[in-house]
């Protein structure tokens, strides 16, 4: 911005802070930090069943192994053995219930990684395996004893009388398959005891103040004794919100009981064995709806596969019923939410965190009403958005008043040329026997706040030194989404000093203390503004003191460029900063912010638990082989709602980064667990994250013109997870390429992921379908 | 022979390397990060599989240095020697800033967290001094084999598109001549052996990487048991994925008589170090789905380094290029002290995991008929992703017509049965009639005669067997070639509708 005079300020495409050293290979992760001396590296053993009583486990040939300095089980932890966030049912080591194949059972600390994994093979298990309850549907007919909590219910009026009387009903069925997150960057994590019991850890994780008070229950210390660092992640997407507790822990426990520093680095194919991803559901739905389409009453049924513990399961599903609804006003609606226990991984925090599944429902929904009706999806979905008061209120009691879903969708629906492609392919496809085409605009509206109030608060720490350079650090954790420079932006904005001048540093428990996970899309909402008012309480000291030394009015005194005036006073800020430090004046601060406004009962499930929302939509053409399955998205469309962004390059990164992370959710990425429930797709060469050619050739995303009508930080958005789901529109062009195959006579029966047996499975259906 | 233990010389990053006492089952990449504290290339997967650890290996071949992306973490160092090898370390330009390769990852915002970065860069920096072409797929294949889950590739294809127009020149290229010297310093054809004992397991392994045909011959000899090792992208796997130690192991990559292709007339022999990547432009030109199938056979990482020998001798159910070599009709020469011996390739799989390979023998070449007139040749993968997967089904046809009628057929099946397998059934239904709606029928139902798939995590038994079922109709639809048919490779016809 030429005529602020500052580089870096916010609303500027700054580039990612550390760029220069991803590019040249000297950005620091964990395992790139020099070994400390005599160091340990412990490779954790896994159960080898879903479902078993271990009987016995003989480690003596373990403990005699070349190499081997010690083994780690659940008798050796002097505290707690939980890494449960939330209830204690995560034990650290399985002590005699296994309960999913990769569950860790001891560690094996060695002088190196090669000795502790081979050391491991050698332990002697005597197991009485069990029945295991692998997957959603075996979890719901096995009744209330593999529930984790009672079903959950959210709605209002009489959803059932309104199907009931409505002039149309239509019902849907869908499976919606689990995503294993694939951060490049393996769990991993370093502990280096200190004296009187410290301990300092670096762990990659999303949250490192839950990894500070699990390894001090771990260890039965207090949680000042530990210290959590944090500079950066290779990639976080939730799956380093909880699952860092037991590599951290591990690692701990290793170093108090040696005194040696403890590394635990997982492999690529025991991370995907052992750490919790996203939830998989089946969702039922009954939906009442008039000649328009416009629906009167919903119902729908969800059950996910929680796996063997609560984790994060809980607000999980409840952000699913959250987004039931998406951008549609539900009249007379009830969610019903089955959290199931099974013999798996304990599933966690994805991007999206469980909105996706809600959302994918009313979609289908939408899709199939539009196909009953003969009319264009699009004009259903736009006949039921949330309007005007009477058509404002969410299911959960939650006005929405800051709706531009419509705006969005018909901006969208012109500049992509919606409507006259969509009569194009039609024609197409009629003549086209093998290659089918598809096409879908969606909509995406997200909340935005953590749905547990108390955890919307964050914590900065701002020092200036006496030449003026800037220390930052806050709560926040950086796993490539452009936080730290977001909040540099932030800080540089406020001093008015070039962004350079900001030095970025870890996220520290020591020095930011109480934080919450850099989750839920909050990370730049919460910490910027925290961030902000520390700056804000030292400007303010300047300010005050500029006004006194100068003798002019505080109102007088402004910051611009690099400079302060004060009255007819300029001087640089590095030297107002050194006459204040001089006259004793305090040139650090913290800064404190929570979000307003924002409440929730869970016992009804009502309330106002987002503090705004944020909205998009996407339109994606799609072709499909009706003989073999095959698919592939080819041109993709995406207006999307930020807000004012602070900095629209890192923006369209998380939306285009989101949008094909979705993509492949709902495409290529398979989950395959077999019938003795272990994981058969642990690795990138079974598990299939979308690749360069997979981005559609054709991919254009635009800022929507908008402003937070909420006070947030310069007025933006949250954007980490919202894009994620604009991909649904991708399952919804594949339904409608699915359609053709019977002339649009036959609504289709396809699950995602569509993989290309999903969608062979689909046209074959249609097939029989049409032919009966 | 046995006794001495070389040291494996090679480049690192512009300067000479040695490495003593090397275990030959020591990757590159664990080697650069924890022996040699280069940690700017990343283990993602141990696999070959995301590319994080790419580097640029050098070759000389024909007095010039040869470069190209390979994945460390599967490549062992004790294979080498006499080679140069790059990492993001030694990437700069001539001013010592930024390479073009990264200042256009950073002008285009094309790394969020950072972490398969240099991967990437290495891949650019290969693509860069070779001079690849920079079309939208090219980039796209150049880049399959880095998996990248932030950014959702946009701008780190930008940057690639982008790069060529920047200057800085490249630090690496203002000593190419020295290095081009050093290397030739580093070629002859000495039989190089590596003895080293695993102070952990107390495994013995011994190492020998031969440069002529006739100590390959005598080593296989005398070692009846030993590993061949050629690219290392199977059996690198075997050492970071399930801690194999092998006793012997002979690298056939010196072989400079195994690294040819020959003109025989009517077919080529192809030595069985040739990698894919050396064998793509010969075999796509010959048959354009053999091309597309090599595309797709892994990233160019993998064929950069996986070889048709390589992919034949480990007997894979599902090498994608087996069932496209049977229906061509090519023969298999192996060789030993007692000579060659040639076969059909399909007559080399045996059973799964069991081939026909005596002990002494190693895989020497491959004969590959050249097209013939009135010759139709189709192939297809099916697979979950386009690009660096393994196939569900791979099918291949080759139709010798007659004017209309199918005078014979030779059709293959990858990931249909325990081993790459000939559909005789269904061949037979096509032989002799013409390709119509009635004999795709019958070829169809004589298909489930030839093969009962299994169910995997790839794709069920019922997924298998019907679209194997329905490639023959896809046959049909393009020797017919009225309407489209593929969505994706050279024969693909869909134009976006978007204006």
């Amino acid at each position: 911005m030429a005529e602020r005079g500052i580089t870096g300020g916010v609303t500027t495409p700054r580039q990612h802070d550390s760029a220069h050293k991803h590019v040249s290979g000297s950005a620091i992760y964990i395992d790139d930090m020099p070994e400390p001396k005599a160091l340990l590296h412990a490779y954790i053993a896994m159960s080898p069943v879903a479902h078993g009583r271990l009987k016995a486990l003989d480690l003596e040939a373990v403990r005699a192994a070349a190499g081997v300095e010690g083994v780690l089980t659940a008798a050796d932890i002097p505290g707690k053995n939980s890494v449960g966030p939330v209830r204690d049912d995560d034990p650290l080591f399985a002590r005699n219930a296994l309960e999913y194949v990769g569950q860790p059972v001891f560690a094996v600390l060695a002088t190196s990684l090669e000795a502790a994994r081979r050391a491991a093979k050698l332990a002697k298990w005597d197991i009485d395996e069990q029945d295991a309850v692998i997957t959603v549907d075996d979890a719901l007919a096995a009744g209330d004893a593999m529930h984790l909590e009672p079903v959950q219910h959210m709605g209002r009026g009489d959803a059932g009388a309104a199907i009931k009387t409505a002039k149309n009903t239509l019902e849907n069925h869908i499976r919606i398959g689990g995503q294993d997150h694939f951060y490049l960057e393996g769990q991993i994590a370093l502990a280096v005891p200190g004296e009187d019991g410290d301990i300092v850890v670096h762990s990659s994780t999303q949250h490192p103040s839950e990894v500070q008070h699990l390894v001090a229950g771990v260890l039965n210390i207090p949680d000042s004794f530990v210290t959590v660092e944090v500079r950066r992640m290779g990639g976080g997407f939730g799956g380093k919100e909880t699952q860092p507790a037991i590599m951290a822990s591990v690692a701990a426990l290793g170093a108090a009981i040696t005194g040696h520093p403890v590394k635990v680095r997982l492999d690529r194919d025991d991370d995907m064995h052992m750490t919790g991803k996203r939830h998989d559901f089946v969702i039922t739905s009954r939906v009442g709806f008039d000649e328009s389409g416009v629906i009167s009453g919903y119902r729908a049924h969800l059950a996910s596969r929680c796996g063997r513990s609560m984790d994060l399961s809980a607000a999980i599903n409840d952000r699913a019923l959250f987004h039931s609804d998406n951008c549609y006003y539900l009249d007379a609606v009830k969610f019903e939410s089955a959290r199931l226990k099974t013999h798996t991984v304990s599933n966690t925090a994805f991007r999206g965190f469980g909105g996706p599944q809600g959302m994918v429902m009313i979609e289908r929904v939408m899709d199939h009403i539009a196909f009953a009706l003969e009319q264009d999806p699009l004009d259903v979905r736009l006949a039921n958005l949330y309007g005007a008061p009477g058509r404002d209120m969410t299911p959960y009691g939650m006005r929405v008043e800051d709706n531009v879903a419509g705006d969005i969708m018909r901006q969208l629906a012109e500049t992509s040329d919606y409507r006259a492609r969509r009569a194009a392919i039609r024609d197409w496809n009629a003549a086209s026997p093998v290659i089918k085409r598809g096409i879908a605009l969606t909509p995406v509206k997200f909340g935005i706040s953590f749905t547990t109030t108390h955890l919307n608060q964050a914590g900065a720490l701002v020092h200036i030194y006496t030449d003026g350079s800037i220390h930052l650090n806050h709560g926040g954790t950086e796993m490539g989404q452009g936080l730290f420079v977001k909040v540099a932006q932030v800080v540089a904005e406020e001093f008015q000093v070039d962004i350079d001048r900001v030095k970025i540093t870890a996220t520290n428990t020591g020095k930011v203390p109480n934080t919450s996970a850099t989750a839920a899309s909050s990370g730049s909402d919460l910490n910027g503004m925290a961030a902000r008012a520390a700056a804000r309480t030292i400007k303010a000291r300047l300010t005050d003191f500029a006004a006194d030394s100068f003798d002019c009015a505080p109102g007088d005194v402004s910051f611009q460029r690099g400079e302060v005036r004060a009255g007819n006073h300029v001087l640089t800020f590095d030297e107002l900063v050194k006459r204040a430090y001089l006259a004793r004046v305090s040139l650090s601060a913290n800064g404190f912010y929570k979000t307003p406004d924002i409440h929730y009962d869970r016992a009804t499930h009502t309330g106002r638990p987002f503090y705004y929302f944020a909205y998009g939509a996407a339109v994606s053409e799609v072709a499909i082989d009706t003989l073999t399955g095959e698919n592939k998205v080819l041109a993709v469309d995406i207006l999307h709602d930020v807000g004012r962004s602070l900095n629209p390059a890192i923006d369209k990164g998380q939306i285009e980064g989101g949008f094909v992370q979705g993509m492949g959710w709902l495409t290529t990425e398979e989950l395959v667990f077999d019938d003795k429930g272990a994981l058969k797709t642990h690795a990138p060469s079974t598990y299939k994250i979308p690749a360069a050619s997979d981005r559609p050739a054709h991919f254009n995303i635009v800022l929507f013109e908008n402003e937070n009508h909420m006070p947030t930080i310069h007025r933006s958005k949250a954007v980490g997870e919202p894009p994620f789901m604009l991909a649904i529109s991708v399952l919804s062009a594949l339904t409608d390429a699915v359609a053709s195959v019977g002339e649009y006579t036959v609504f289709p029966k396809l699950n995602a992921p569509a993989t290309p047996e999903a969608v062979l499975t689909a046209v074959e259906d249609i097939k029989a379908r049409g032919r009966a | 022979m046995d006794g001495e233990t070389a040291t494996i010389r090679f480049l690192l990053n512009g300067e000479p390397h040695s490495a003593a006492g090397i275990n030959p089952h020591t990757t590159l990449l664990a080697y650069l990060r924890y022996t040699l504290g280069l940690t700017g290339s990343k283990e993602g997967c141990g696999e070959g599989d995301c590319g994080a650890c790419t580097v640029v290996l050098g070759d000389l071949q024909d007095g010039r240095i040869h470069y190209r992306a390979v994945n460390a973490c599967i490549l062992l160092v004790a294979t080498l020697h006499g080679k140069e090898v790059i990492t993001v370390e030694g990437v700069r330009s001539t001013d010592g800033g930024l390479h073009a390769c990264q200042q256009a990852m950073v002008d285009c915002h094309g790394s969020q967290c950072g972490f398969c970065t240099p991967g990437f860069v290495m891949s650019l920096y290969a693509m860069h001094r070779m001079g690849a072409a920079t079309d939208r797929d090219s980039i796209n294949d150049t880049l399959a084999g880095n998996l990248c889950r932030c950014t959702g590739y946009g701008p780190i294809v930008e940057a690639a598109q982008t790069m060529g127009a920047l200057t800085g020149g490249d630090a690496l290229a203002e000593t190419e001549a020295e290095r081009t010297a050093l290397l030739a310093s580093l070629q002859d054809e000495k039989l190089l052996t590596l003895e080293h004992q695993n102070p952990l397991t107390g495994h013995h392994c011994r190492f020998y990487a031969p440069a002529t045909l006739d100590d390959v011959r005598m080593l296989a000899a005398n070692h009846p048991g030993a590993t061949f090792l050629a690219g290392s992208t199977d059996v690198g796997l075997w050492i970071t994925k399930q801690d194999r130690e092998l006793d012997v192991i002979i690298y056939l990559g010196r072989v400079q008589a195994l690294n040819t292709i020959d003109d025989r007339g009517d077919h080529w022999q192809i030595g069985a170090m040739v990698t894919y990547s050396d064998a793509h432009s010969l075999l796509g030109a010959a048959y354009t789905d053999f091309g597309e199938m090599i595309r797709r056979i892994g990233s160019v990482q993998i064929r950069n380094a996986g070889t048709i020998g390589g992919n034949i001798a480990n007997g894979s159910p599902i090498g994608d290029s087996m069932p496209l070599l049977i229906a061509l009709g090519a023969t298999l020469v192996l060789d030993g002290m007692s000579g060659e011996r040639r076969m059909l390739l399909e007559d080399y799989f045996l059973d799964y995991g069991k081939q026909d390979r005596d002990p002494g023998e190693f895989v020497q070449s491959l004969c590959v008929p050249k097209p013939q007139a009135g010759q139709i040749f189709r192939a297809y993968k099916l697979s979950k992703r386009f690009d660096q997967d393994i196939s569900a089904v791979c099918g291949a046809f080759s139709l010798m017509m007659d004017g209309d009628m199918v005078a014979s057929a030779r059709i293959a099946f990858g990931g249909m049965a325990a081993t790459p397998k000939r559909a005789t059934a269904a061949e037979a239904a096509l032989k002799g009639h013409p390709l119509d709606e009635n004999s795709v029928t019958a070829a169809q139902a004589a298909l489930a005669e030839d093969f009962a798939p299994i169910s995997d995590m790839r794709a069920s038994a019922g997924y298998r067997l019907k679209a194997a079922q329905n490639l023959i109709e896809k046959l049909r639809y393009e020797v017919d070639g009225k309407t489209a048919t593929r969505l994706v490779g050279p024969m693909h016809r869909l134009e976006v509708t978007h204006g």
